[in-house]
């Protein structure tokens, strides 16, 4: 499908994306309309008090465009975000992964299992730091998996696992010797090791 | 079609917007270098626009007028009559608002002066301001059913459409009643606050129905004859109530099959309906509504609600008073909590672009309505809007229902439900 790319408008755009505190000089920009949109699911400056939502605040914006791009042509399973990313245009989606991507990612108060979690850890280094840096904290390949919302990692694994939704190559291939080698425990206790790093 | 959306846009905004906030509206007043914002009403909208306001330019003062210390959403009070969820937690106070340098006022407004921009409060309080908010929900026409009134509401049969004692009420006499017995409901005519609301909290009371008193039934009658999510709820009623079947627990009698209720006998709990005479054991009531009394009062209103500029949500028959939330005329934004909070925030840029002389950047706006058919099984309706000619548009291709029955998605979007309220209730009091 072939996105038609709408122009800037000349009259809206008096100041560039800002940060967090997105006023500057009294002025409101258009990424902040946009963005704010969001909140009432993602939470407050893209942060979510969950249970199950993903925060989506420190996204890598190169991540942020393609996951939107994938919601709107179906390529991940999603419940609404493929409803909610056809109503942008690819200039709009890249205006709102600048913003997103300019603010902190803050790690879920979320349970977790602290036995299952030091296992998970060993899982984590030996399957998935190579691309998830610095125990999933840094983000690049995808967003922070680090204090992510639990279900929302669990649910997106799972559409992986099953096919449902379209994956990194090399990173099925992990997933994969992952659950060859663990079950679907090891997947599970990779999950409580996230869901441990709070700081 | 993002070409169209496109080629209008430039158009109106260069043209129309761009006089409108250049134009009508000079520069505001400065008291003391401080310009001042009043909000008429902390609930979805008002709270939203006076943080939203504050979070654009902290130098505005900012102050946030509300009768009650506490707000409790009608959003997630069908859990509440479901009986799987506590009071407590459909429950918020303005300790964050004021944290955040908003002046809270525990006052009424009675009074609102369009000419000399001044607010008056039942305390006999007056407040200036550059700019008035208002957003005070909606009001019941209890006289539209004859029988029904606000003393009836108060005292034995709820409507439970405004959050708080009245979804109490409701609860209690849903515990109180008997297995077999008959509860029944009157939906409210098009247009009102939460479409999907009077058929969610059907499907809630089933559940606790279907748990703990299998033998209940349940009687809608309705003054229309399809309602939001239709679809959506037809099939889960069959899936999990039998709807459809001889055993079905909810019997839903439409506007062409007779819904239309004539009047009700209150002391009886019995309804008069075209289709017939129904006695109820709990009876629920949800009149006809209109704006909010302070928008009438301040000659805000054209019919039943207020009608507003899109991109400003400045009223168009006062000027520097601004409606937000049900009590607004936003359609296509249908009237409900997601819609308030998303007009809010763009009424506030727009009032911060106002007071500072800047441009309006282009507004959007999104919906989404969650709705809880049973545990475990969540769906939704969502759009995304833009800004067209001086109107809100539904954004082409965008939103829409859920899809067809998958178990584990459905369970998926109960767990998104439960998240939206969490967050959506941290945006706007958090
Ligand atoms: C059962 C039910 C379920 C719902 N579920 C959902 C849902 O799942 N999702 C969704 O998006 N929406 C839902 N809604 C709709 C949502 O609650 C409303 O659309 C939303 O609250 C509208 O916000 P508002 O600011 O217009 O009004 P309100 O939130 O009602 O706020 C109005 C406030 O103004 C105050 N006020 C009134 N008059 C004055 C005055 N003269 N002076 C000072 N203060 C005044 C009132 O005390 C009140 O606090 C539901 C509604 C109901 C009834
Ligand atoms: C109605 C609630 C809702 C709204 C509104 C919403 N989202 Fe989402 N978002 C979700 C849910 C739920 C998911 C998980 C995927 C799914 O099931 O749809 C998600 C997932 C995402 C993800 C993927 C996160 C990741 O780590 O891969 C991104 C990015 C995102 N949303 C961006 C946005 C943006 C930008 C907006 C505003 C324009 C927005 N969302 C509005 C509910 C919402
Ligand atoms: C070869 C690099 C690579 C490896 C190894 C890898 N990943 Fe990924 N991962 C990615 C990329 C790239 C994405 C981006 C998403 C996509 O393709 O949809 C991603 C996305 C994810 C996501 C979704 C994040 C979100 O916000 O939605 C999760 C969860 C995840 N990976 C977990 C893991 C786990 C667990 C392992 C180890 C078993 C692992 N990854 C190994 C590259 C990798």
């Amino acid at each position: 499908m072939v996105k038609l790319k709408r122009l800037t408008l000349p009259v809206m755009l008096t100041v560039g994306v800002m940060g967090a505190g997105s006023a500057l000089a009294g002025g409101v920009d258009r990424a902040a309309i946009l963005a704010n949109t969001c909140a009432g699911c993602h939470g407050p400056d893209g942060v979510s008090t969950g249970p199950a939502t993903p925060s989506i605040a420190g996204l890598p914006e190169e991540y942020f465009i393609d996951v939107m791009k994938m919601f709107q042509e179906g390529e991940r399973r999603n419940t609404i975000m493929g409803r909610i990313a056809k109503g942008y245009t690819d200039e709009e989606i890249e205006l709102m992964a600048k913003y997103f991507a300019k603010l902190p990612h803050r790690p879920a108060a979320q349970k977790f299992d602290p036995v299952k979690a030091k296992y998970g850890k060993k899982l984590h280094e030996k399957y998935c730091e190579k691309c998830h840096e610095e125990g999933g904290r840094v983000a690049d390949s995808s967003g922070p998996l680090a204090g992510q919302w639990k279900p929302y990692l669990q649910f997106t694994l799972d559409d992986f696992i099953n096919g449902h939704s379209e994956v990194d190559k090399k990173m099925k291939k992990k997933l994969s010797k992952l659950i060859r080698k663990e079950g679907m425990d090891g997947v599970r206790a990779v999950l409580e090791y996230y869901a441990s790093e709070q700081k | 079609m993002n070409m169209n959306r496109r080629g209008f846009i430039k158009t109106s905004i260069a043209g129309a917007v761009g006089a409108a906030l250049y134009g009508s509206h000079a520069l505001a007043a400065h008291h003391g270098g401080k310009k001042r914002v009043v909000v008429v009403g902390g609930g979805i909208g008002g709270a939203t626009t006076a943080k939203y306001i504050k979070k654009y330019d902290p130098s505005i003062d900012v102050t946030l007028i509300e009768p009650n210390p506490h707000y409790y959403t009608c959003f997630m009070s069908n859990e509440v009559l479901g009986g799987h969820r506590q009071m407590d937690s459909i429950r918020f106070d303005y300790e964050g608002l004021k944290k955040k340098g908003i002046r809270v006022v525990q006052d009424t407004v009675t009074d609102i002066d369009a000419a000399g921009q001044i607010v008056r409060t039942a305390s006999g309080k007056t407040y200036q301001y550059d700019r008035c908010v208002v957003s005070p929900g909606v009001d019941f026409k209890y006289e539209a059913i004859p029988g029904y009134s606000k003393a009836v509401a108060e005292s034995s049969i709820p409507h439970a459409w405004k959050a708080g004692p009245q979804t109490e009420m409701l609860r209690k006499q849903l515990e109180a009643m008997p297995d077999g017995g008959t509860f029944v409901m009157v939906p409210p005519p098009n247009p009102f606050r939460c479409p999907p609301g009077p058929y969610e909290r059907v499907s809630q009371i089933a559940s606790y129905f279907k748990e703990h008193k299998p033998n209940c039934k349940i009687v809608i009658l309705d003054p229309k004859n399809k309602f939001s999510k239709f679809g959506l709820f037809m099939d889960g009623w069959k899936r999990h109530y039998g709807y459809g079947t001889d055993k079905s627990m909810i019997t839903w009698i439409p506007a062409d099959k007779g819904g239309k209720v004539i009047k009700i006998d209150p002391d009886t709990k019995t309804v008069h309906a075209e289709a017939g005479t129904f006695k109820a054991d709990v009876l629920n009531i949800i009149p006809p509504q209109k704006a909010g009394a302070i928008a009438f009062k301040t000659g805000l209103t054209k019919g039943d609600w207020c009608p507003v500029d899109h991109m400003t949500f400045e009223s168009t028959l006062k000027k520097n008073i601004h409606v937000v939330g049900d009590s607004s005329i936003a359609s296509p934004l249908p009237k409900s909590g997601y819609a308030a909070n998303s007009e809010a925030k763009i009424c506030a840029a727009a009032i911060v672009s106002l007071l500072n002389g800047k441009k309006m950047p282009e507004p959007s706006w999104v919906n989404t309505c969650y709705s809880i058919i049973a545990p475990g099984d969540g769906i939704s309706v969502a759009m995304v809007y833009a800004y067209e000619n001086g109107k809100i548009i539904k954004v082409k291709g965008s939103g829409g229902l859920t899809g067809k029955y998958d178990p584990e998605l459905r369970k998926r979007e109960e767990m998104y439900a439960h998240s939206w309220f969490n967050n959506i209730t941290a945006d706007v009091f958090g």
